[in-house]
């Protein structure tokens, strides 16, 4: 049985991490989650996003969503947001690709050019 | 729009956009009248009289992007479908409440899909908002609400990657005490 203990576990060991880690600036993710995003698929990427940030024990991210952006032919998409400000929008998303942008892009600092808008807008 | 799960982040979207502080999901299924009944209440911008009498037509819609706004009309259609309905009560300044029941054994009822993975992004994506989810059935009931989940945070972000994770594992764990055996796509625990 789950219980709010748990929580106690994981409190403790993200006030650990974000200790030593207190430097660094946040990278936000923010998911399109209109009625267009949804049907599209939006939740599995947000999910996706969640398990893979929580895998790699990484606290300098947040996961948040919006409403609609106004192009739902992109949708599943997401907004990458760097510490520095600096806007990456990726389109046509999935569960593994989302994973792919926590590995390359918020963990190393590489945007994954070949899932963004522009890479989207050239075909 | 395949599942009711999918509908209920939808609508619980639109409560997000009405800037609402509190927001209170209940799954109910009901024995007596063998419906299946959710319902979400808000506490955001309502809407006014006008506006409520035509929000479940397809061509209403408060996007600036384009005039089409499809969530309300497809729930609308998928409780019909089943022998349902679905109503809305709001008022301008106080809120939106929105009911909409399925019959149960209605082999035209959506499934309920992935309610726990609906929930836990919600709750981890806008933090600021009190999210109370309560599912109950003649079996069971189970509440859960961000205000106790907060409470023993203690400053740590609701919306850490870790929550949803949590959130979504206890969501399933209750929805299989309470809807399991009663709802056909959800098999009873052992």
């Amino acid at each position: 049985m789950k219980s709010l203990k748990d929580l106690e576990a994981i409190r403790e060991k993200a006030k650990l991490e974000l200790s030593l880690r207190e430097t660094t600036g946040k990278t936000r993710v923010i998911v399109g989650m209109a009625t267009c995003g949804i049907a599209a698929g939006a939740r599995p990427v947000m999910a996706a996003f969640n398990q893979e940030l929580q895998l790699r024990g990484i606290q300098t991210a947040s996961v948040s969503m919006t409403g609609c952006v106004g192009v739902c032919r992109y949708e599943p998409m997401c907004d990458v947001i760097d510490p520095n400000g600096e806007k990456t929008t990726y389109v046509k998303l999935d569960a593994e690709m989302a994973k792919r942008i926590v590995a390359e892009h918020i963990v190393n600092g590489h945007v994954v050019y070949e899932y963004t808008i522009g890479a989207a807008e050239k075909q | 729009m395949k599942d009711l799960s999918l509908h209920l982040m939808d609508i619980a979207q639109n409560s997000t956009h009405a800037g609402a502080h509190r927001v209170d999901i209940v799954l109910a299924a009901e024995s007596e009248t063998r419906m299946l009944v959710l319902t979400v209440k808000d506490d955001g911008k309502g809407m006014d009289a006008e506006f409520l009498a035509r929000v479940t037509d397809p061509f209403t819609t408060t996007r600036t992007t384009r005039k089409v706004g499809l969530g309300i009309p497809l729930l609308k259609l998928a409780a019909e479908l089943s022998g349902g309905s679905l109503e809305i009560d709001s008022e301008p300044g106080k809120g939106t409440f929105l009911r909409t029941g399925f019959r149960l054994d209605s082999i035209d009822r959506i499934p309920v899909g992935d309610i726990p993975g609906t929930i836990a992004a919600l709750m981890t994506a806008w933090t600021d908002i009190e999210w109370t989810l309560c599912l109950q059935s003649a079996k069971d009931r189970y509440e859960i609400t961000t205000a106790e989940i907060k409470e023993v945070l203690d400053g740590v972000s609701i919306g850490n990657p870790a929550i949803a994770g949590w959130l979504a594992e206890s969501i399933e764990e209750a929805m299989t005490n309470v809807f399991g055996g009663i709802l056909d796509e959800i098999a009873e625990g052992s």
